[in-house]
């Protein structure tokens, strides 16, 4: 226990970038009822300023890691990994939503701010080290996104989206606090490495009952978090409701955020326990891959489809999860990036192309688009290489090293049915391909506009993040590689 | 042998009824068709949680559950505020709070 | 001996008011009945010696939230809604999993009933008026970080509310 109230200016430095984050969204805020209608897009701009700010305060601190604040936070590789993955996917929500909401005249300072909060939240829950920050980080982020996600309030679709996530999400939320205290009851502690002591320390083993029963009700919390079935079900619903780029950001930033929360606690604080929790993994995991990937080859409505596909790409994860090994942590820490910067390639190119109040958002409107925007056809192209695994691309090293570490570790059934699962998936991308090269654009549906600056840039962004990763994979897996040194 | 009340309540009471509570809430979420009983049954379950730590907090002797508790209570206000504003904007879409009612994305 | 007959009363309230909450038909009187149920969960606070805890309850639970939930429920028309269909039409699988997770839960409790055993020795409990004290020393000092988010939480529902109500954006 710290002697006096004041922190010291080294934690205050760890907790520099959320604290900047936090700053900036409340100045965002003071600045919106001075900005006029015209104007709202230079609040965008600081947002985008505060972001790379803390991107450049994130490296900062990670040349001096270490516990902060009584060892509520612990700033080590794996948070800053994690802490950079929410920023950039921020950085690139920022760049696709500034047209999408000024063509719909819904541009407004609370949206920035409310996604810079959402970060903060996220941040918070990539370097918590203890099990109730970690709850206040997850509920800054939700509480947040339940707002963007419903952010266009005459629009049906985003108020059904808004009230499944929210009503979904605290339910999910009771689970996970109700798990959270049956493991404070029987370790009496919630630091993640005292329950690891707790849970190793031979003499004051606590029943076996109780924690599983502890550990049921955290798994359940966590599966909602990260979309794993069988608790996938909002997942769909709230991704199409949602604004394109609020579900763009959905896809990425929450789900990295909450895998790495979900990492943290079982190969930490519940690494002793890891015999009870494999079944559950190895099941969820399966299970997720195998609807996900299903589901996905009936949709029609381009957002439904990557919705399911971002199911089952949590399914692969959580393939790496399974194994409860270093490797296997730096496995799912690439996959989540890789998969990142694809999926938000993909849904920014779904926000060029659905145009105003997201009229067009089924796969047969697409048709054409490789004549009539070659540019944008071909950058969906490689992002949908990417999510279906194709070579040099991000998501084939991704797939690679997921279902190398699986059979390494013995894991040999789930790695074989993993990888029909990702051959299948290549059905309903390559479909999607087809009907941008092959079929012709659709009669009387007027021009489709020049991609916004924003638009592009984040797209092309992603494709040479993808492309990078896709070629040059050491460079990120190195940086995991020592980050998932904490593990063991 | 009349039937004697024990002199402490032991901690496995309090949890067997905060488990009660707990399940109460949860099948109150998942059969209940209007919108705000179903939030209210959200309530009634982070109410058991409450109810946990603070029986966990008196059984350890430590006030860390309190400070848990009081933390989950923040959350509940915020999630409330929030929540019930957009109850309040499908209402005023929909005029209806029926839960069926409010399926207009595909299934 | 006391201590049994109020941890019966209290429990009790709880339990009436948590069943009635699921089961009435009128909101009001479900939200009725969640305060009682809260007023029964605040007496068992009381307690297990948790004052401060037991005074937020009244105060912010009930004071507050409650009475948020009850101007919504007078704000939207619901007077159709109770003459309507109370339950899901899937709540035969509602109601089923349930009774699931509720046996599950009770094996787990009666099989590990006797050796719920916890880590640490328990202390004489502190006294009232250290109690307080205590807490507030830890939650400022242990856990001002949460502390301090947490206020970031009520700003984000401020402006989430403010985004949700606005005439136009």
């Amino acid at each position: 226990m710290p002697a006096s109230f004041m922190p010291s200016a080294q934690e205050l430095m760890r907790f520099a970038p959320e604290m900047l984050l936090t700053l900036a969204g409340t100045l965002i805020m003071l600045l919106e009822p001075f900005t006029e209608s015209g104007n709202k897009s230079r609040l965008a701009w600081l947002a985008l300023g505060a972001l790379l700010a803390a991107l450049g305060l994130t490296a900062v601190s990670a040349a001096d890691p270490g516990p902060a604040f009584s060892n509520m936070l612990l700033i080590d590789e794996f948070g800053t990994f994690f802490r950079f993955l929410v920023l950039a996917v921020g950085v690139l929500t920022i760049l696709i939503s500034t047209h999408y909401l000024r063509s719909g005249g819904h541009e407004s300072g609370e949206f920035y701010a409310l996604l810079l909060f959402s970060i903060v939240g996220q941040c918070i829950m990539a370097t918590a080290n203890e099990l109730i920050m970690l709850f206040i980080g997850l509920e800054v982020s939700s509480i947040a996104s339940y707002v963007l996600a419903g952010y266009l309030r005459d629009d049906k679709r985003n108020n059904e989206s808004a009230l499944k996530y929210f009503l979904l999400g605290s339910f999910a939320t009771a689970f996970l606090l109700y798990g959270i205290a049956w493991t404070y009851g029987i370790t009496g502690t919630t630091d993640l490495s005292l329950i690891r002591s707790a849970l190793l320390n031979p003499a004051s083993r606590p029943n076996e009952v109780l924690t599983a029963a502890a550990s049921a009700f955290l798994f359940v919390g966590l599966a909602f978090k990260v979309s794993a079935a069988p608790f996938q079900m909002w997942t769909p619903d709230v991704y199409q409701g949602a604004p394109a780029p609020v579900t763009a950001f959905f896809s990425a930033g929450p789900k990295a955020a909450a895998f790495a929360m979900f990492l943290r606690i079982v190969l930490t604080g519940f690494e002793p326990l890891k015999k009870e929790w494999e079944p559950l993994l190895w099941v969820s995991a399966l299970a997720t891959m195998i609807i996900g990937n299903f589901a996905a080859l009936r949709q029609t409505n381009v957002k439904r489809l990557l919705a399911y596909s971002s199911i089952s790409h949590a399914g692969y994860v959580l393939v790496a999860l399974t194994t409860h090994s270093g490797p296997g942590a730096a496995a799912a820490m690439f996959y989540l990036a890789a998969y990142c910067f694809m999926n938000v390639g993909a849904f920014a190119i779904i926000t060029h192309v659905a145009r105003r109040d997201e009229r067009y958002v089924e796969i047969a409107d697409l048709a054409g688009l490789g004549t009539r925007q070659p540019l944008m056809a071909g950058l969906l192209t490689v992002f949908l290489l990417s999510l279906t695994g194709i070579p040099l691309t991000a998501g084939f090293f991704g797939k690679f090293y997921i279902f190398k570490v699986a059979l390494d570790q013995g894991f040999i059934w789930l790695a074989i049915l993993g990888l029909l699962n990702s051959a299948l998936a290549a059905y309903y991308y390559l479909r999607v391909i087809v009907v941008m090269y092959m079929e012709p654009a659709p009669e009387g549906e007027g021009e489709l506009p020049a991609p916004a600056a924003g638009v592009l840039a984040a797209a092309v962004g992603s494709a040479i993040a993808t492309f990078f990763l896709g070629l040059f994979p050491s460079s990120l897996l190195d940086f995991a590689d020592k980050a998932r040194r904490i593990f063991n | 042998m009349p039937f004697q009340l024990p002199a402490e309540v032991p901690l496995s009471w309090y949890l067997i009824l905060s488990a009660i509570l707990f399940v109460t809430g949860a099948a109150g979420f998942l059969i209940r068709r209007n919108i705000i009983t179903v939030f209210m049954c959200i309530e009634l379950m982070l109410n058991a949680v409450n109810l946990t730590f603070i029986s966990f907090s008196n059984a350890l002797g430590k006030v860390d559950g309190h400070i848990f508790s009081f933390f989950v209570m923040v959350v509940a206000a915020a999630e409330a505020a929030v929540g019930l504003a957009i109850i309040l904007t499908v209402f005023k879409n929909r005029a209806t709070l029926e839960i069926d009612e409010v399926s207009s994305l595909k299934l | 001996m006391l201590e049994t007959l109020f941890f019966y009363a209290f429990a009790a309230l709880a339990l009436l008011g948590a069943i009635l909450t699921v089961t009435l038909r009128n909101a009001v009187h479900c939200a009725i009945s969640l305060i009682a149920s809260l007023a029964g969960v605040a007496g068992l606070f009381l307690l297990q010696r948790a004052e401060f805890l037991f005074a937020v309850q009244i105060v912010l639970y009930i004071g507050g939230i409650m009475v948020l939930f009850l101007f919504v429920i007078m704000l939207v028309n619901l007077d159709a809604a109770a003459r309507e269909r109370q339950y899901h039409r899937q709540w035969i699988a509602g109601a089923l999993s349930v009774v699931g997770t509720g046996l599950i839960f009770a094996y787990f409790l009666t099989r590990g009933a006797e050796s719920l055993k916890l880590n640490e020795p328990v202390p004489a409990g502190p006294r009232n008026s250290e109690a307080v004290q205590m807490l507030a020393d830890s939650l400022f000092r242990e856990y001002l970080v949460p502390f301090e988010v947490a206020s970031l939480l009520l700003l984000i529902a401020i402006v989430g509310s403010v985004v949700m109500a606005k005439k136009r954006i």
